[in-house]
């Protein structure tokens, strides 16, 4: 999912005045906390508190892609939305190594599965209720996941899970039908508070899938399509005040008929809460530094002229958390062009890891990544190396070795493609291209625009094998926090497309793909993070994929926003949890 | 992104030079000659435009022998000296023998690295803004040419031809002038496919650069050759040489384009420096030459970032392009002045 937020970043790195002369933030108007450390936050909670009250107060540069829980892919927003659409599940509530595990939100119990995790059974908590105080049922459920992916595409931006494993005829049409849920089998409800998931294929990690917005009630009454966005109607704490103006603010109020008995995972501390839409990224950054405001709601670090300025700033530091973006940067390796194992194994040894990761960003850009694993993500192993080098400078002589192995002793010609938008994604090709220089491989760069890298170019067979592009920069963020939610889509056999081809070194190894499928079809989360592990060990083995950098992002905290910390899931603070400590 | 304000709608120094060609018109190549040597007489007093003039040589020298004076003063533009940039600040270090004494003010300048190191790579900014000045000239001036080749043929055409082949072409220079020119280009280098022409890589890119500005800027040129053609079509020596039977094409080429000559030399050089910023704003916004060869646009926006931290990095190339512009539109105006008679001797 992070992947179509990652290329907005590098966006922002256009011209930019950044004005404010503000040293710190002790004058953000509450307590100047300090007490906090530098990056106290990735994996603890910072000012702790149980005080209600206040106004939170968000700001975004650019805009919701929608408010509706069924449309929307952008991961602030899977976050932002909780405020008032609960969801079946849900990632559990606390900073650190735990934080990926899944407890219930809705659900009254974990998800059941049958015995070749082809069925899936919910039963939800009674007593839940909507913002006019009616009972949420099974029904309402089932309605939104359905309207959500079956819709005659209508809701563009969302993710397509559902339509992709319910065992549901993909033309169904909520909005074509009188009874809109008529032949709609694919999700049961025997009773108001059971689901029961007929999926067309094993999959034992879909109780991920249940964390997503999409799985937030809908009454039928109240859909009213695309306009739905507009008069959401609330199942979590709080509500819409009536008065959204899309492009320009979102004001919610508390939702009295929210019942905190039954919800695990909200703390609801602040009375209200405001986000101001299109606001640029460095008045954002200035203004939280200021105390004008408390969250930048985008949740993708501050600008790159406030980054440099903050992480210089000795009295800043305390506010400052660095940590990972949860995304991997990394380098495609195309096997259709450099087809021979031993020539892309060559790459990985002649590739200077130290010097990219430099161009990353160095230090607060992230670490190098030496396997293909989030270092949060269950399974992950930062430690294992496969194509191990002095100070990560790359290792020469096996990298000849391995040219003699194919064939290519004087090295080859091939060329990179990289995003033109993105300064730092072009920095790392220069610097992969001057690194396997050292041994003869020669590379040319090409840049292409951002908008159709994977449409047109570097994710087009066709282009890839016409124009002999071998290498490629790219970026990718896990849609839910496990092996699979990661890494499926870029290294499954089954997951190359013609165009738009995310999995873009075309990796299709009959092993790779057979453990993707016999891990859906394993029951613990712990075995199927063993499994992941030899994936990301064979991905590597095939040289289809060169890690570059695990990287960060650098977050400002205010003094007086309380309960703050990172959360692995949405990759960014748990906006369920932060209050405000000031007197208004 | 247009030609310079002074050329485009330029009543004023249109009418100047058609001045200048009156004055010339009909004589003898001893005449015409003794009217350069009144030009080059009158330039050589311009202080302005001499020194203007030597700094465009030296800029033109400087690009040429950029190989040469990278090996005696500085090292290959795309070598990296990581070992010397600062991993955290992205800056050079102060000493990198010691890592601890911080990152030095100055950006890393020292006899080895005359204007000291680009941020994050440690390339050398010297030779990287010299071999930049190859693409920003080189680009510049094959522009201009196209511009010029298609703007005098066609310009010479509407003039003399006139009737419906003058409407015709001049509607056309018309629609030419109102394109999104900058959009065009941004959307044109990321259409075309690798292989035109047999071009790739960087020759494609400079091929798309020179085209667009080339094609899409010679009406410029062409409203200028197009005025004097009409006023010289009338003139008697283009009568004479027609009453003895003297073809379109023999009064065209010898009669009146020597007598354009001028004018064109003029108006070029005001075009390159306009040429030069369309590059570099190309290069900005990441459409320009690919990467790692250098580019005063591109390491322009590669400074963004560090304004705060390593202003250096903005500086020198800023200076590069605004010396560049500078000293040719200084130029420019020294020769047009030159050539106008209206200047007192």
């Amino acid at each position: 999912m992070r992947n179509r937020t990652l290329g907005f970043v590098a966006l922002g790195a256009a011209a930019s005045l950044f004005l404010s002369a503000c040293g710190g933030s002790a004058t953000g108007g509450g307590p100047a906390d300090a007490d906090t450390e530098f990056d106290q936050g990735s994996d603890s909670i910072v000012n702790p508190s149980e005080q209600s009250g206040g106004t939170l107060r968000y700001a975004i540069d650019g805009d919701f892609d929608s408010t509706d829980p069924a449309n929307t892919y952008y991961a602030f927003n899977w976050n932002f939305s909780r405020y008032y659409a609960r969801t079946l599940m849900a990632f559990n509530p606390e900073p650190g190594e735990n934080a990926t595990d899944l407890v219930t939100d809705m659900a009254a119990e974990m998800p059941e599965p049958n015995d070749d995790f082809t069925q899936w059974t919910v039963k939800i908590q009674e007593g839940l209720k909507y913002e006019d105080g009616s009972e949420i049922t099974s029904e309402d459920i089932k309605y939104g996941i359905a309207r959500a992916n079956f819709n005659g595409g209508i809701f563009s931006e969302g993710p397509q899970y559902f339509a992709a494993h319910l065992d549901q005829d993909g033309d169904y049409n909520v909005y074509d039908h009188d009874d809109p849920l008529e032949g709609f089998d694919a999700i049961e409800t025997p009773d108001e508070h059971t689901l029961v998931f007929n999926l067309k294929d094993s999959f034992s990690e879909f109780p991920n899938v249940l964390t997503q917005p999409q799985t937030a009630p809908v009454p039928v009454d109240a859909d009213r399509g695309e306009l739905y966005q507009q008069t959401v109607v609330s199942s979590g704490p709080y509500k819409f005040d009536g008065e959204y103006e899309p492009g320009v603010k979102l004001h919610l109020d508390r939702n009295e008929h929210w019942d905190p008995e039954t919800d695990p995972i909200r703390e609801a501390l602040p009375d209200r809460i405001e986000v101001e839409i299109g606001v640029s990224q460095d008045e954002v950054d200035e203004r939280l530094a200021s105390g004008e405001l408390d969250v930048d709601l985008r949740g993708s670090g501050v600008g790159p002229a406030t980054k440099t300025r903050l992480l210089s700033d000795e009295s800043a530091r305390p506010f400052v958390d660095n940590p990972y973006s949860g995304a991997l940067r990394y380098v495609n390796i195309h096997t259709p062009v450099i087809e021979d194992v031993a020539c892309r194994q060559a790459i990985m040894y002649a590739a200077d890891r130290d010097s990219m990761w430099r161009a990353w960003g160095g230090d607060d850009g992230g670490d190098i990544a030496t396997n293909l694993l989030p270092p949060l993500i269950p399974g992950a192993d930062p430690e294992s190396d496969l194509y191990p080098s002095q100070d990560n400078k790359g290792d020469l002589d096996a990298a000849q070795a391995k040219l003699e192995e194919c064939g290519e002793e004087d090295g080859f010609s091939t060329t990179i493609a990289v995003r033109a938008e993105s300064e730092r994604d072009v920095l790392t090709a220069e610097s992969l291209q001057e690194s396997l220089g050292r041994v003869g491989i020669d590379v040319s760069i090409e840049q292409f625009p951002q908008a159709d890298f994977f449409g047109q170019y570097a994710g087009s067979q066709d282009y890839v094998r016409d124009n002999g592009i071998g290498l490629s920069v790219s970026g990718w963020g896990p849609d839910w926090p496990t092996g699979y939610g990661f890494a499926s889509k870029i290294t499954h056999g089954d997951a190359i497309m013609e165009t738009g081809n995310f999995n873009t070194s075309e990796l299709d190894d009959p092993e790779v793909n057979g453990m993707w499928d016999e891990a859906l079809l394993t029951e613990d989360p712990d075995e199927r993070a063993e499994m992941y592990a030899d994936i990301d060990t064979l991905v590597l083995e095939n040289a289809a994929i060169m890690p570059v950098v695990f990287d960060k992002s650098t977050f400002y905290r205010p003094a007086d926003l309380t309960n703050v910390y990172y959360h692995p899931a949405y990759m960014m603070y748990d906006f369920m949890a932060l209050g405000v400590d000031r007197d208004e | 992104m247009s030609a310079p304000s002074h050329v485009h709608g330029s009543g004023d120094e249109a009418d100047a030079v058609d001045v200048a060609v009156t004055a010339t018109e009909g004589r003898s190549d001893a005449d015409n000659r003794s009217l350069r040597q009144i030009a080059w007489r009158r330039l050589r007093r311009d202080k302005v435009a001499m020194v203007s003039g030597t700094v465009v040589v030296l800029l033109i020298l400087a690009a040429l022998l950029a190989p040469l004076l990278v090996k005696w003063f500085g090292h290959p533009p795309t070598q990296f000296n990581q070992d010397l940039i600062d991993p955290s600040a992205r800056v050079p270090y102060a000493d990198p023998d010691d890592p601890a004494a911080g990152v030095d003010r100055w950006g890393g300048i020292s006899s080895d690295h005359l204007l000291g190191l680009e941020p994050v790579t440690g390339r050398d900014l010297f030779s990287r803004i010299l071999y930049g000045a190859q693409i920003s000239l080189l680009v510049a001036f094959l522009a201009t040419l196209v511009c010029v080749a298609l703007g005098t043929v066609l310009g010479i055409i509407a003039g003399y031809m006139g009737g419906w082949v003058d409407t015709l072409i001049s509607r056309a220079m018309d629609i030419f002038l109102a394109f999104p020119l900058m959009l065009f280009a941004i959307a044109l280098v990321g259409v075309i496919p690798d292989g035109v022409l047999g071009l790739t890589g960087n020759g494609l890119r400079i091929g798309v650069i020179v085209f667009i500005i080339g094609f899409f800027n010679w009406p410029y040129i062409a409203r200028i050759v197009r005025g004097q053609t009409l006023a010289l079509r009338e003139r008697e020596f283009v009568e004479a040489a027609r009453s003895l039977g003297a073809g379109n094409r023999h009064i065209l080429v010898k009669e009146i384009l020597p007598n354009l000559v001028t004018p064109i030399i003029v108006y070029s050089t005001l075009l390159i420096p306009t040429n030069i910023l369309f590059e570099a704003a190309l290069s900005f916004l990441g459409v320009g030459i690919n990467p790692p060869t250098p580019s005063w646009g591109k390491m322009l926006s590669e400074a963004v970032p560090f304004y705060q931290t390593a202003p250096y990095f903005i500086v020198f190339p800023g200076l590069a392009i605004f010396i560049t512009v500078l000293a040719f539109n200084l130029f420019g105006d020294g020769l047009r002045d030159a050539f106008d008679p209206k200047t007192s001797d």
